[in-house]
């Protein structure tokens, strides 16, 4: 499971950092940076909220890698 | 008793708050009945860009959506559109559509949120006679987008942020533009130093900014355009009126339901409703109790309501119930700068404005504070220093210890001297 990111609809809200500090954060530009893309199965939950939390539909959760 | 885990759950309001309380439903495990009611007939769709991007019409209806995919699309629980809830029986657990259908619960989540108010309507005339528009619904919005497009001239009524969005997204759009605010400087809920930062944005890009203008009437013009007469007798002539002088909560549908109403359903610091087992209020109806203020809040702020809406949904699935206390945020754009904000200033908090000069651009901020604790900040254009100052005020930060971090991020942050402001005096007017 990975996290998905559309750096186009990224506006520079940072719910999802304020969601998830571990996953995410701002770069100077006020855009989403990835700390990691991987999601445990025990993180899951977390970052799924980080990722409703987006008020600009820039990120999505991918169940199935490979 | 609470049901630990309710069977079926009933969500009545189809925007943020109640579309991510049905996702967060389902995402924690929720597995029974899942039924969403909206009044409007419209797909679920996000309100923020009703005064930007979809008034510039630079996103369509389609692009705004709150859920994936289209009508046909399986969006795990059952949408109920177009027929507004009209009445609840918390003893019998069971709400009342437009159409006469009744809906049972186990849970039930209140998410009705707000309304626009309106200006008054001239005596014996139609208010629909008048090109005046709210900013709140899908339809509204674009029959407004459509007027835009033509460039004529535009006031708008209010200086929120509504308001001021609307104004800047129509005189991007090369609409002659007034923002006609009744108060005595515009913006001035943010404080002076904000407002004057504002105003002087606004200036900067062409809005006439009009304070102390309070409206008395708004009267039909032969040609479809509207006359908007001032207390102080002063009159504007517009194609278009655009009015964001606040809302009302959606609650007159509850009046008969025993429920407690004051500006909002009354919640506890869980977001429940005292004396109506298993009944919830989230987003902009709700009025929870604050633990960190010790009393009541309503906030229309579309994080808020997310927060709550997720904070609810575990509840009603694993039982575990904490109490709402959020980092207070909001934002808002305009002329392409993003302005955020998060705590809450006191007229009385010590304020410092300051440039920051980073390696991608100069950017503005303005700290509020009291006995040394960081109360709020507000952002212009800077989303990495709106972070720093949330995650510190989250942990209830030092300001020169937050002052620090924001240098940090900078190569230069240089005190902000707001005193020749223009805008600062009538401000402080």
């Amino acid at each position: 499971m990975h996290i998905g990111l559309d750096l186009g609809k990224c506006q520079g809200y940072g719910n999802c950092v304020a969601a998830d500090e571990a996953h995410f954060d701002l770069d100077d530009s006020g855009l989403v940076v990835l700390l990691d893309d991987k999601v445990s199965e025990a993180d899951r939950e977390r970052v799924a909220a980080a990722v409703r939390s987006c008020p600009a539909d820039a990120l999505w959760l991918v169940e199935n890698d490979g | 008793m609470t049901a630990e885990r309710p069977e079926r759950v009933l969500v009545v309001g189809s925007s943020v708050a109640g579309v991510r309380t049905a996702q967060a439903l389902r995402a924690e495990g929720h597995t029974g009945e899942l039924t969403l009611v909206g009044a409007e007939p419209h797909l679920p769709y996000d309100k923020p860009p009703l005064s930007k991007e979809f008034l510039a019409g630079t996103r369509g209806a389609e692009d705004i959506r709150l859920l994936p995919g289209g009508p046909e699309a399986d969006h795990g629980f059952t949408l109920r559109l177009g027929r507004a809830a009209v009445a609840l029986d918390v003893e019998r657990r069971r709400v009342r559509l437009a159409d006469g259908e009744l809906l049972g619960y186990d849970a039930l989540v209140l998410a009705t949120g707000v309304r626009p108010r309106t200006l008054p309507a001239p005596v014996g005339k139609p208010v629909t006679e008048l090109p005046c528009f709210t900013v709140r619904e899908l339809s509204e919005s674009a029959e407004l987008a459509a007027r835009l497009a033509k460039k004529e001239p535009v006031i708008v009524v209010g200086g929120g942020f509504i308001g001021a969005e609307a104004a800047a997204t129509a005189a991007a759009l090369g609409c002659p533009t007034t923002l006609a605010e009744s108060g005595p400087a515009p913006f001035a809920a943010l404080g002076p130093e904000v407002g004057a930062l504002l105003a002087g944005l606004h200036a900067d890009h062409g809005v006439e900014v009009l304070a102390g203008a309070r409206v008395n009437r708004v009267e039909p013009l032969t040609d479809g355009w509207a006359l908007v007469r001032l207390d102080d007798g002063r009159c504007l002539e517009a194609a278009t009126v655009i009015v964001g002088i606040g809302c009302v909560p959606n609650t007159e549908w509850l009046e008969s339901s025993g429920l407690g109403l004051n500006d909002g359903v009354v919640t506890d610091e869980y977001c429940a409703v005292p004396g109506a087992d298993g009944v919830w209020a989230v987003g902009d109806v709700s009025r929870w109790y604050d633990r960190r203020t010790g009393g009541h809040r309503r906030v229309e702020h579309w994080t808020s309501a997310t927060e709550q809406a997720a904070l609810v949904a575990r509840a009603l699935v694993t039982g575990e119930r904490r109490p709402f206390d959020p980092v207070p945020y909001l934002w808002s754009d305009q002329h392409g700068v993003k302005l955020q904000m998060v705590g809450r200033r006191s007229a009385d908090d010590h304020v410092q404005a300051f440039t920051a000069t980073t390696p991608t651009g100069d950017r503005k901020v303005v700290l509020y504070s009291r006995d040394g604790r960081l109360t709020a900040a507000v952002t212009f254009g800077w989303p990495r220093g709106c972070m720093t100052a949330r995650q510190a005020w989250a942990k209830g930060a030092d300001i020169a210890d937050v002052t620090a971090r924001l240098a940090g991020l900078t190569t230069a942050l240089t005190p902000l001297d707001l005193s020749s402001s223009t805008y600062l005096e009538g401000n402080r007017a």
